[in-house]
C-alpha cells in the first residue's frame, strides 16, 4: 500500500513539476459555466487560448470550469495562488467577495475580476465590457427591417448589464422608428435551452419578427430559423445555428485584454486598473452583418464606425426614463457610475423591473 | 396565434408524456424508478451524438431508445436482483446519468444538430386550429399519444397487463401463484427506460436540436410527479402533461404581452392585466411547481380513489422466500 | 446462470463492517478503469482524487468547509429515511433556513451583540423545520407523495431567494447587482483557527449534530420508535406509535438541521445572502446519508469522503485536465457499490446455473 501511494505521488509530482524549469508566466482562469457553453465561459476560454497562441513558450495556462460562486470559488482561487499561478482571472461577477479575500492573502499574485467593481487590495484589477454598444446597432437593424415593428427580447436575469442592453437596444430602435416596441421575457436563467426556446416561440407567436437574446444558448436562434424570423446571436458568432437567420451577433472578444495583461505580468509592468472596454479596444466585436438589405448594413457599419471612433455613445441625451422624467439632457452623456448600476428603463420599454 | 400556442404546448408536453407513460408502467409493476432524469439525459446525449455522426435523426432516435433501455437495466439489476433500496438507487442512477452524459457529450457541445422531420398528414393538416396540432407534428408526438392508448389497452385489456398490475399490488401472492415477479419487473423497467430514452431524444432532436450538459433541467422529476398526479391512470398522464406544458407556456405569454397591446380592453380587464403584469417573474416561474403540488394534494386527498389505483407494493424490494 | 439472494438467518457482522470498504475498493478499481479509458494515468488520477487534497493543511480546512453542510444535512436525512419518510427537498429547507436566519443581519443590521448569532441559528432551524413541515403536513393530512412535494418546494425556495436578493433584500450600495449587504462580524460564524485556514464553526456544529442525533436514535425511546416504525410500520402501529407524529418529527428534525446548515454556510462561508447559496448540498447529502448507511456517525465519514471527491476533482482538472463531470460519475458509482454491498449484510448471494436450477426444480 505504501509503495502504491509512493508511486502515485511520484507520478503526480512529475506532472506538477514538468515544464516549470524556466521561469514561465502562469495564467489561470476560473469559469462559472462549462467551457462548452458556447457563450460566456466559452468566450473567456477562447481568450485563454489566444494568450497561449500569442505567447507560446513564455506562458502556461490552467483553468477550472463550472466553479460555483461562494466558498468553492474561494478554494479554487486559493488553490491557483498556491500552485504557482502568477495571474488569476475570475470571470464572473459573483466571485467578487472571494477574489478580494484571497488577494489579501497572496499579495504577490495578480488577480483580475471580470465585471466587478471592488478592488480592496493593490493586486486586484477589474475589467468589464461595453456590450451595450453592440446592442444599439442591433436595435437600429431591428427597427429597420422589422415589418411588425415589434422585437422579442429574451432576458436572463435582472442585473445592470442586461438592463443596459435592453435600454441600448430600445434607443437604437427608436432612432429609426420612434414607435418601435420591444417585448421582454425574463427566463431567470443564463442557460436553459428548453426554456429559452419556449420563450422565443412565445415571443414570435405574439407577433415579434425579430428575436434578440441575452441568454447564452443557441436555442432561440434555432427557433427563429424554423419560424422564418430574423435573430441576433449572443456572446459568440452563432451563424452556424442560423445561416439565413442571424443578422449579426455581439461577440465578446477577451483576447486583446488577456494578452495585454499576461504580457504585463511577464514584463513586470502589471499595475492595478479598472477598465471598461468596448468597440474601440476590440473587446466588443460585431459578427458579419448578414441577411439584411445593403442600406441597413451600410447604416449599421456607419454606426459601428462612429462608436469605435468615440464620435458617438448610445447613452447620449436627450433620454427620458420610462416614467417620463428626464434622465439625460441634450448632448449629455451618462456617467459610468449610473451605467454600472443601471436599474431603470428608458421610455418606450413596456416591462417592469423587479425592485 | 392560438394554433401556434397549442403547438408550443404540445412540444413542451411531449417529452414529459413519454417519460411519464413509461414510468407509469414501471410503477404499476411495483418499482419506483427515481432515475428517470438520468435515463432521459442519457437518451438525449445518445440521440444527439448518433444523429450528428450519421446525419440520420431516425438512427439517433433508435439509439436513444436503446440507450435508455440499457441504462435502466443497471437500475433493474440493482433493485430487482440485488434488492437494493429503490429510492437511493434511482437517485444514484440520475447522478451517474448526468455525469456520464456530460462526459460523452463534451465534444458535441456547440454543434448544430439534425432535427426529426415533421410528418404531415395531407388534407387533415389543413383543418383550422387543430389541423397543425394533430396532423402535422413530429413523429414523437404521434408516438406519445399512441403509447398512452397502447399502455391503457395493455394494462386493462390484456392478461399480461393484469398480471403486471397484480404484481404491483401484491408481489408475494403473485409469486405464490407461480408468476415470475423478477421477469415482469425487468421488462417493465426496460420499457420505462426506452420511453425515457425517447423523451431524451425529443429534447435533442425535436425541442432544441443541440446538446448541452444537464439540458433535461428537471423534466424527469416532473414526469415522476405526473405519474402520481395521474394516480397511475394513462389518460390522466396525458391530461397532466398537457396541463403542465400549458402552465409553462402561458406564463411566458403573460410576460410577452405588453400592456400597450391591451389598451383596447375594458377597464376592469386592463386593471387585472396590470396586476398580473406586476407579479415578479420569479413568482410566475414557480407557478408550474406550485400547481403540481396543488394538484397532487387534490388528487391524493381522495383516499378511496388513490387506494384503488396505487400499486400497493410500490418501492418495496421483493426477495422470494424459500 | 442466475443470481439468487438467500436471506441470512441473522445479519452478517463481517459484511456490516466490511461492506463500505469493499464498496470503496470497487469504486477505486472502477475509477482506475475509467481514467484508463479516457487515456489518463489511473495511479495519478486516483492520487489526485483521494490523497493530494489531504497533503496540505489549508486544503484540509477546505475539506471541512465542504463537508460541514453535507454532514449536517445527511444526519437529519438519516432519521427521515430510517423512518420511511422520503424527504428529498433538503436543498429547499437549506435555503429556507438561510433566508430566515439572514433576516436578522439584513433587516436589523444595527442589532449586534452576543445574541445575534444564536438567534440567527435558532431562526434558521425554525425556518428549515417549518419549510419541511409543508410536505410533512401534506403527507399526513392529504396523503400527498412527499418525494414530489418536497422536491417541488426546492424550486419554489430557489426562485423566492432569487427574488428576495434582487428585490427587497438587495444591498442598496451594490450597484443593483443581486446580493444582500455583507454580514457584520457579530453575525458571522467565526473560523476555528483563522491563521491556518478557512474552516468555520459550522463543521463543529455538524459534528455535534451527528453525535446528538446518534444518541437520540440509539439511546432514547423516541429513537427506538423511529427505528421500529421504519422497519415495520405495522409493528409500530401495534406498539401504539403514531405514524403521523413520526412524519412531522422526522421531517421537521431534518428540516431544522438543513436550515442550520444553510445559515452556517451563509454566515460562515459566504458572508452575505446571495441568489445562489448552495452548489446542490441538499441533493448531495442524500448520497451522503446512504453512504453513511443512515447512521449519523457514518454520515461524518461519508460526508468527508464525498467532500474529498470534490476537492480531488479540482486537482485532477488542473493537473490532468480531467473534466469535472467525472466527479459525478464517481459519486454515482460509489453509491451503487455501497448499496449493492449492503445487500450482503442481509443476504447471501447464490449463483444458480441453469442445470443446478433445473435439477432443483425437478
Amino acid at each position: 500500500m505504501k509503495k502504491l501511494l509512493f508511486a502515485m505521488a511520484a507520478s503526480a509530482a512529475a506532472i506538477a513539476f514538468a515544464g516549470t524549469a524556466e521561469a514561465k508566466v502562469k495564467a489561470c482562469y476560473i469559469y462559472v459555466g462549462p467551457v462548452g457553453d458556447f457563450g460566456w465561459s466559452y468566450q473567456h476560454d477562447q481568450g485563454r487560448l489566444a494568450v497561449e497562441e500569442a505567447m507560446g513558450d513564455e506562458v502556461e495556462t490552467a483553468y477550472l470550469e463550472s466553479v460555483p460562486e461562494g466558498p468553492d470559488a474561494e478554494r479554487a482561487m486559493e488553490r491557483f495562488a498556491r500552485s504557482g499561478c502568477n495571474i488569476v482571472f475570475a470571470t464572473s461577477f459573483g466571485y467578487m467577495e472571494q477574489i478580494n479575500a484571497v488577494a489579501g492573502k497572496f499579495p504577490d499574485v495578480k488577480f483580475e475580476h471580470a465585471t466587478g467593481y471592488k478592488r480592496d487590495h493593490p493586486n486586484v484589477s477589474t475589467y468589464g465590457s461595453k456590450f451595450y454598444q453592440g446592442r444599439y446597432i442591433q436595435g437600429q437593424i431591428a427597427a429597420s427591417i422589422s415589418k411588425a415593428g415589434v422585437a422579442g427580447y429574451i432576458a436572463s436575469v435582472p442585473i445592470p448589464e442586461v438592463v443596459r442592453g435592453i435600454n441600448s437596444f430600445m434607443l437604437g430602435a427608436q432612432s429609426v422608428n420612434p414607435d418601435f416596441s420591444v417585448k421582454v421575457v425574463w427566463v431567470n436563467e443564463w442557460f436553459n435551452p428548453g426554456k429559452e426556446s419556449d420563450a422565443a416561440k412565445a415571443l414570435i407567436d405574439q407577433g415579434a419578427d425579430i428575436i434578440t437574446q441575452h441568454t447564452d444558448s443557441t436555442a432561440p436562434m434555432q427557433v427563429a430559423a424554423e419560424r422564418g424570423v430574423k435573430a441576433f446571436g449572443q456572446a459568440s458568432d452563432m451563424i452556424k445555428f442560423g445561416p439565413e437567420t442571424q443578422l449579426t451577433a455581439v461577440v465578446d472578444n477577451w483576447a486583446p485584454y488577456y494578452i495585454e495583461r499576461v504580457k504585463a505580468v511577464a514584463d513586470g509592468t502589471w499595475e492595478q486598473i479598472d477598465v471598461w472596454h468596448g468597440m474601440a479596444e476590440g473587446n466588443v466585436v460585431m459578427a458579419p452583418y448578414k441577411n439584411m438589405p445593403d442600406d441597413v448594413k451600410a447604416k449599421a457599419e456607419e454606426t459601428q464606425a462612429a462608436i469605435t471612433s468615440g464620435e458617438f455613445e448610445p447613452f447620449t441625451g436627450p433620454i427620458t426614463k420610462q416614467d417620463g422624467t428626464e434622465w439625460l439632457k441634450e448632448g449629455e452623456k451618462a456617467d459610468i457610475g449610473t451605467l454600472l448600476g443601471l436599474n431603470f428603463y428608458v421610455k418606450g420599454v413596456d416591462d417592469k423591473l423587479p425592485n | 396565434m392560438l394554433e401556434n400556442i397549442l403547438l408550443t404546448i404540445a412540444t413542451a408536453a411531449t417529452p414529459l408524456l413519454l417519460a411519464a407513460i413509461g414510468e407509469l408502467v414501471v410503477e404499476r409493476s411495483g418499482v419506483l424508478n427515481l432515475g428517470v432524469e438520468g435515463i432521459m439525459i442519457m437518451g438525449a446525449v445518445t440521440g444527439f451524438a448518433v444523429s450528428l455522426s450519421t446525419g440520420n435523426p431516425w438512427l439517433g432516435l433508435i439509439a436513444a431508445t436503446i440507450a435508455g433501455a440499457l441504462f435502466s437495466q443497471l437500475f433493474a439489476f440493482l433493485v430487482i436482483t440485488i434488492a437494493t433500496n429503490q429510492v437511493a438507487t434511482g437517485l444514484s442512477l440520475t447522478l451517474l446519468g448526468i455525469g456520464l452524459s456530460g462526459m460523452i457529450g463534451e465534444s458535441f457541445v456547440g454543434q448544430p444538430g439534425v432535427k426529426l422531420p415533421t410528418l404531415d398528414i395531407p388534407i387533415l393538416s389543413d383543418l383550422p386550429v387543430v389541423g397543425k396540432l394533430l396532423f402535422a407534428q413530429d413523429p414523437l408526438f404521434y408516438l406519445s399519444i399512441v403509447l398512452v392508448f397502447a399502455v391503457m389497452w395493455f394494462l386493462f385489456r390484456t392478461r399480461t397487463g393484469l398480471t403486471l398490475r397484480s404484481i404491483g399490488d401484491n408481489h408475494t401472492s403473485a409469486h405464490a401463484l407461480g408468476i415470475s415477479v423478477h421477469k415482469y419487473r425487468y421488462f417493465a423497467v426496460m420499457f420505462g427506460g426506452a420511453c425515457g430514452g425517447m423523451a431524451g431524444a425529443h429534447l435533442t432532436l425535436v425541442y432544441t436540436s443541440q446538446w448541452i450538459e444537464n439540458m433535461s433541467a428537471g423534466r424527469g422529476w416532473i414526469a415522476l410527479a405526473l405519474v402520481v398526479f395521474a394516480s397511475w391512470r394513462p389518460l390522466r398522464v396525458l391530461l397532466g402533461a398537457y396541463l403542465f406544458g400549458a402552465i409553462t407556456i402561458v406564463q411566458l405569454h403573460i410576460q410577452a404581452t405588453n400592456l400597450r397591446d391591451l389598451e383596447s380592453l375594458p377597464a376592469p380587464l386592463y386593471w387585472l392585466a396590470e396586476i398580473v403584469k406586476s407579479i415578479p417573474s420569479q413568482f410566475l416561474s414557480s407557478l408550474p411547481y406550485l400547481a403540481t403540488i396543488l394538484v397532487l394534494v387534490i388528487i391524493s386527498s381522495n383516499r378511496r380513489l388513490t387506494l384503488i389505483n396505487t400499486p400497493a407494493s410500490l418501492g418495496r424490494p421483493f426477495v422470494p422466500d424459500r | 446462470m442466475r443470481i439468487e439472494l438467500v436471506k441470512r438467518s441473522q445479519h452478517s457482522t463481517f459484511f456490516a463492517l466490511a461492506s463500505p470498504f469493499i464498496a470503496f475498493a470497487l469504486t477505486l478499481i472502477a475509477g482506475a478503469i475509467l481514467f484508463a479509458a479516457i487515456g489518463k494515468s489511473p495511479l495519478t488520477g486516483l492520487y489526485l482524487y483521494f490523497v493530494e487534497p489531504l497533503t496540505q493543511l489549508w486544503s484540509v480546512h477546505e475539506l471541512a468547509v465542504k463537508a460541514g453542510p453535507l454532514i449536517m444535512i445527511a444526519v437529519g436525512l438519516s432519521v427521515c429515511y430510517r423512518s420511511n419518510n422520503w424527504n428529498i427537498g433538503a436543498e429547499g429547507q437549506f435555503i429556507a433556513g438561510a433566508i430566515l436566519g439572514s433576516a436578522i443581519p439584513i433587516l436589523m443590521p444595527g442589532f449586534q451583540n452576543f445574541l445575534t448569532l444564536p438567534l440567527m441559528l435558532l431562526l434558521a432551524m425554525a425556518g428549515g423545520a417549518l419549510y419541511a413541515g409543508i410536505p410533512a403536513y401534506l403527507k399526513a393530512r392529504f396523503n400527498a407523495n412527499e418525494i414530489l412535494t418536497s422536491l417541488m418546494l426546492v424550486y419554489v425556495a430557489q426562485l423566492f431567494l432569487d427574488w428576495l436578493v434582487r428585490g427587497p433584500w438587495r444591498n442598496p450600495q451594490g450597484y443593483s447587482f443581486p446580493g444582500s449587504i455583507r454580514f457584520p462580524d457579530a453575525a458571522t460564524l467565526p473560523e476555528i483557527f483563522p491563521s491556518q485556514g478557512a474552516a468555520h464553526y459550522g463543521f463543529v456544529l455538524a459534528l455535534i449534530a451527528a453525535i446528538a442525533v446518534w444518541f437520540f436514535l440509539s439511546r432514547t425511546l423516541k429513537g427506538f420508535e423511529v427505528r421500529v416504525l421504519g422497519a415495520s410500520p405495522r409493528a409500530g402501529r401495534f406498539a401504539g406509535f403514531s405514524t403521523k407524529g413520526m412524519i412531522f418529527l422526522s421531517f421537521m428534525l431534518s428540516g431544522a438541521l438543513a436550515g442550520l446548515a444553510g445559515i452556517a454556510e451563509v454566515s460562515g462561508a459566504i458572508g452575505q445572502l446571495r441568489e445562489v447559496i448552495s452548489p446542490g448540498y441538499g441533493f448531495t447529502a442524500i448520497i451522503v446519508a446512504f453512504l453513511g448507511r443512515l447512521n449519523p456517525l457514518g454520515a461524518i465519514v461519508a460526508g468527508l469522503l464525498l467532500a474529498l471527491t470534490y476537492l480531488g476533482g479540482e486537482a485532477a482538472q488542473i493537473s490532468l485536465g480531467i473534466s469535472d463531470k467525472v466527479v459525478r460519475v464517481f459519486q454515482g458509482m460509489l453509491l451503487f457499490f455501497v448499496l449493492a454491498c449492503d445487500t450482503l449484510i442481509h443476504y447471501r448471494v447464490r449463483f444458480v446455473t441453469a442445470i443446478s436450477g433445473e435439477a432443483r426444480n425437478a
